[in-house]
């Protein structure tokens, strides 16, 4: 009976639990080195086009809330303790921890999204700081600012729908979890850890990036 | 035989082995399938429907160049021809052919595999490269495009009316279904070889696919990122690459060749890996030089992107970078050498004999050594001078991509069709054609060399009266080509249904793959396979293939 | 036989994590408002590192994970930095040379980009 409940577990093209195991693990860390070349092209523009218009794009920078900044990346650090609690109460097998701590994660993604669309980029747009859409700034640099609000708006961009799908994953193991899919296998709660945790990181070096390079002393 | 109602009729008893082409019946046993060597199939049709695609746009090309001023199209309909006949031909043909087709059928079997570590991730790379494929036929269908593969920028952003993002879109999903492969190599070979499969003891194939693999995981994403900038400014009319908004073309060119550069790689390695097998197979012996072989492949993978400014040397980086870059350049024939010279000494005092395998091999050694030598005439800054953006440039890499890595991979389907179909084709047609290839090939492409040198650019409809003679010559090699290629079609599709039993291993060759039936069961090996010896053991004295199937 | 998952980390040690990267956070923020010069820059990317490298080795386990998984980490930054590095030096050694005479008095269009400060 137990061997039958094994086999289950193990997909056919593996050995044992510890080979799928570390294939997945493997797997994972292999995408995620993909993404690092992903938004690592954007940060070499960014980097670049920094390097060439400093004065422009310190204005920009100075644009951005840095309140709001920073606080969206203390919502993302605690997503990721609510997370890797997720992934040790799956390695535990504890079902209500997953659920919630899942969940917990997943409210703080919302409001992470929350504060990005709704109080960062409507303020941006509405103050005419929007390209292609509305953007009215007509001072010093103003097309080297266009060109940092550009990168501004993609690179946070990409990075919310990298969350939004990182709350979809979440969503979907919530349901996986309440259906008790992670008693004797939970490599999927870590590798989706393995995901929110990079989504994370980003944004850790997004926040000083984008609002802090150039320094916020200049008032 | 008596006449029997279908409910009692016994087929004879050598038509019940089960393997992987008769276990299940029907369209979704295929479409949903999650084996790798059904999915081998399902690429191989995509990739050679693509590859008509793209020699059909070649074949405007090359009767529109029979006459100095454009025998039967419009420049911009040109333009659109040769945009569409390098998109086509790299993004859908070459990049996917040799690992998705040959790769994805022969790793698990080369490493004592049940299948690939994540079967249907596998089936999920094949329909994101159907949906990119759907993008580009779009393109194609609904006008053409006609900014060359290369999208440079302002042009592609700001100054065409063509159907732009839809190639682009098509560009990029094809990325993630290369990425998503190349995952799935690595974490198989990583993981899933058979007990007592060293490193060391790995066909070569393996190696090179391996390194392949490593180019499509860190390069892909860049042209990925790349292709969504490049849509985002031409849709919002922003200004990442648009000098007048104080954008940059060059960062375009810095992003894409960084791509780009690795990409013609990802082309080559994989056909490299095949041509070890096949002098191995066809000289019986193991291969000369092993370790370096191997190593090579990763000296390859790694240099290949730190030489990308080579693109660039007259796009107006800084002359600091270019010197780099030339540097770097120079330095990375060097892997490439160490595997020709391996293979040649692997050659020499070996029982080689010449079936149609070993002549697409002997022909790639050949020409991938044309090809790699005229790149670091280019790869020389001063000789880049006058040579960029001719036919000087266009014949070097047909070198190395036509006569290099297609070759490859007709070399590679040779050898392997046997395990894949249970079947084998008429060795004498086989010949024939590869004799009709190389010769078509080289008539088509060497006067190219010669063109480029004497000044004419690549991507004109129009030639100066002078060139003509040399432009008719390659045009005539091109119909040769062509005949050379529809050859295989026929006689492929012959063998399915005429050709002898192949047999388990009709080469006589060592390898995993060679250890089971053909075509293979479905788990491709009834018990795991326990490898004791080194890849390639022939021994000091084996005899050479014969090439008749008993 | 392949080892068995990965190891089980104890709350504490994911709640003080928690708290050296909030730590790291504000303190990031607060020295944004001190004008270092250039120094700002390195500051900010120096504690933004340390936070990247924290949150890899306890929260994604890099720590416990077998040497292929480190030597994967090690590889995509790598590549990143030889991504970013080599085509910020092209931008930043364009006007090191004085124009050669032969390509003075030309009908193309040259952007001369300046670097920054």
């Amino acid at each position: 009976m137990s061997e039958a409940h094994e086999a289950t577990l193990v997909a056919e093209q593996f050995d044992d639990q510890g080979q799928q195991y570390q294939a997945a693990s493997l797997g994972m860390w292999i995408f995620l080195s993909t993404e690092v070349l992903f938004f690592g092209g954007l940060i070499a523009s960014y980097t670049i086009y920094r390097y060439l218009y400093l004065p422009g794009f310190e204005i920009g920078s100075r644009h951005l809330s840095v309140f709001w900044g920073a606080t969206n990346t203390a919502v993302l650090i605690c997503s990721s303790l609510t997370m890797a609690l997720a992934v040790r109460a799956a390695q535990l097998r504890k079902r209500k921890q997953i659920i919630g701590l899942l969940f917990v994660t997943l409210i703080f993604g919302l409001v992470f999204l929350f504060i990005k669309f709704g109080m960062e980029w409507r303020h941006e747009y509405m103050d005419g700081l929007a390209p292609a859409l509305n953007f009215t700034y007509s001072g010093l640099h103003a097309r080297h600012v266009e060109l940092f609000m550009i990168f501004y708006f993609i690179l946070t961009g990409l990075h919310a729908l990298h969350m939004i799908i990182g709350v979809g994953v979440l969503t979907g193991l919530i349901i996986l979890a309440s259906r008790d899919a992670f008693k004797t296998n939970c490599n999927a709660v870590e590798i989706a850890g393995l995901y929110w945790h990079f989504v994370d990181i980003v944004w850790i070096f997004l926040f000083p990036l984008l609002y802090l390079i150039g320094g916020r002393y200049h008032l | 035989m008596g006449i029997a109602s279908s409910a009692t009729l016994q087929p004879p008893a050598e038509d019940i082995r089960v393997h992987y082409l008769n276990a299940k019946y029907g369209i979704k046993s295929w479409l949903l399938t999650t084996d790798h060597k059904r999915i081998a199939w399902l690429y191989f049709l995509s990739t050679t429907f693509f590859f008509i695609v793209g020699g059909l746009a070649a074949t405007v090309m090359r009767l529109n160049l029979i006459t100095p001023q454009g025998a039967i199209v419009e420049p911009e309909t040109y333009n659109k021809m040769f945009t569409i006949h390098g998109t086509v031909m790299i993004f859908f043909f070459l990049a996917p052919a040799v690992p998705t087709v040959l790769g994805n059928f022969l790793i698990p079997m080369m490493i004592g595999a049940r299948d690939v570590a994540f079967p249907k991730l596998n089936l999920l790379s094949w329909y994101i490269f159907i949906t990119a494929g759907a993008f580009l036929l779009y393109s194609v269908i609904a006008g053409g495009v006609d900014t060359g593969w290369t999208f440079y920028t302002p042009l592609s952003t700001s100054y065409l009316n063509t159907h732009v993002i839809s190639a682009a879109m098509a560009v990029f999903i094809s990325g993630f279904s290369s990425i998503l492969t190349g995952l799935n190599f690595i974490v198989t070979i990583h993981k899933m070889r058979a007990p007592g499969l060293t490193w060391f003891r790995l066909p070569l194939f393996i190696w090179s696919m391996y390194a392949a693999s490593i180019i499509f995981v860190l390069a892909m994403p860049v042209i990925a990122i790349t292709m969504v900038l490049l849509i985002l400014e031409r849709l919002f009319h922003v200004g990442i690459f648009d000098p007048a908004l104080g954008g940059d073309p060059i960062l375009f060119q810095h992003l894409f060749w960084f791509f780009g550069h690795p990409e013609v790689y990802i082309l080559i390695l994989p056909s490299m890996g095949v041509i070890s097998e096949l002098v191995a197979a066809f000289s019986r012996r193991r291969v000369f030089g092993y370790g370096f072989v191997a190593f090579s492949s990763f000296g390859i993978a790694i240099v290949s992107f730190v030489v990308w400014g080579h693109h660039m040397f007259l796009s107006g980086e800084s002359l600091y970078a270019g010197i780099f870059f030339s540097a770097m350049s120079m330095a990375v024939a060097i892997p490439s050498a160490v595997k020709v010279f391996n293979w040649t000494a692997t050659l020499y005092k070996g029982s080689v004999s010449f079936e149609a395998p070993m002549l697409y091999a002997l022909g790639f050694i050949g020409l991938f050594t044309i090809g790699g030598l005229t790149g670091v005439f280019l790869a020389t800054l001063a000789l880049d001078q006058t040579l960029h953006d001719t036919y000087f440039v266009v014949a070097h890499f047909h070198y190395v991509m036509v006569g290099g890595a297609i070759m490859g991979y007709m070399g590679g389907l040779h050898y392997w069709w046997p395990k894949m179909t249970g079947k084998m084709y008429p060795d004498y047609w086989a010949r024939l054609a590869a004799l009709i290839i190389f010769l078509g090939f080289n008539l088509t492409f060497g006067p190219q060399f010669i063109l480029g040198f004497l000044g004419m650019p690549r991507r004109y409809a129009m030639y100066p009266p002078n060139f003509q003679f040399l432009n008719i010559m390659s045009s005539a090699g091109a119909s040769i080509l062509a005949v050379g290629y529809l050859m295989p079609i026929i006689y492929f599709i012959w063998s399915l249904k005429y050709g002898k039993d192949a047999g388990p291993n009709p080469w006589k060759a060592k390898g995993l793959e060679w250890e089971t039936a053909s075509p293979p069961p479905t788990h491709n090996f009834e018990v795991t396979p326990i490898v004791t010896e080194e890849a390639y053991a022939y021994g000091s004295h084996a005899e050479p293939v014969k090439a008749t199937a008993s | 036989m392949t080892e068995q998952a990965s190891h089980v980390e104890s709350k504490k040690l994911y709640v003080s994590i928690w708290i050296i990267l909030l730590f790291f956070t504000a303190l990031t923020t607060g020295v944004a408002f001190i004008d270092l010069g250039s120094l700002n820059t390195v500051v900010a990317l120096a504690i933004a590192i340390c936070k990247a490298g924290i949150v890899v080795l306890f929260f994604m386990h890099a720590r416990h994970s077998e040497k292929l998984v480190r030597v994967v980490i090690g590889v995509a930054i790598f590549w990143l930095l030889i991504l970013i590095v080599i085509s910020t030096t092209d931008f930043a050694t364009r006007n090191l040379l004085p124009t050669p005479p032969w390509l003075q008095n030309q009908t193309i269009v040259v952007h001369h980009l300046t670097p920054g400060p």
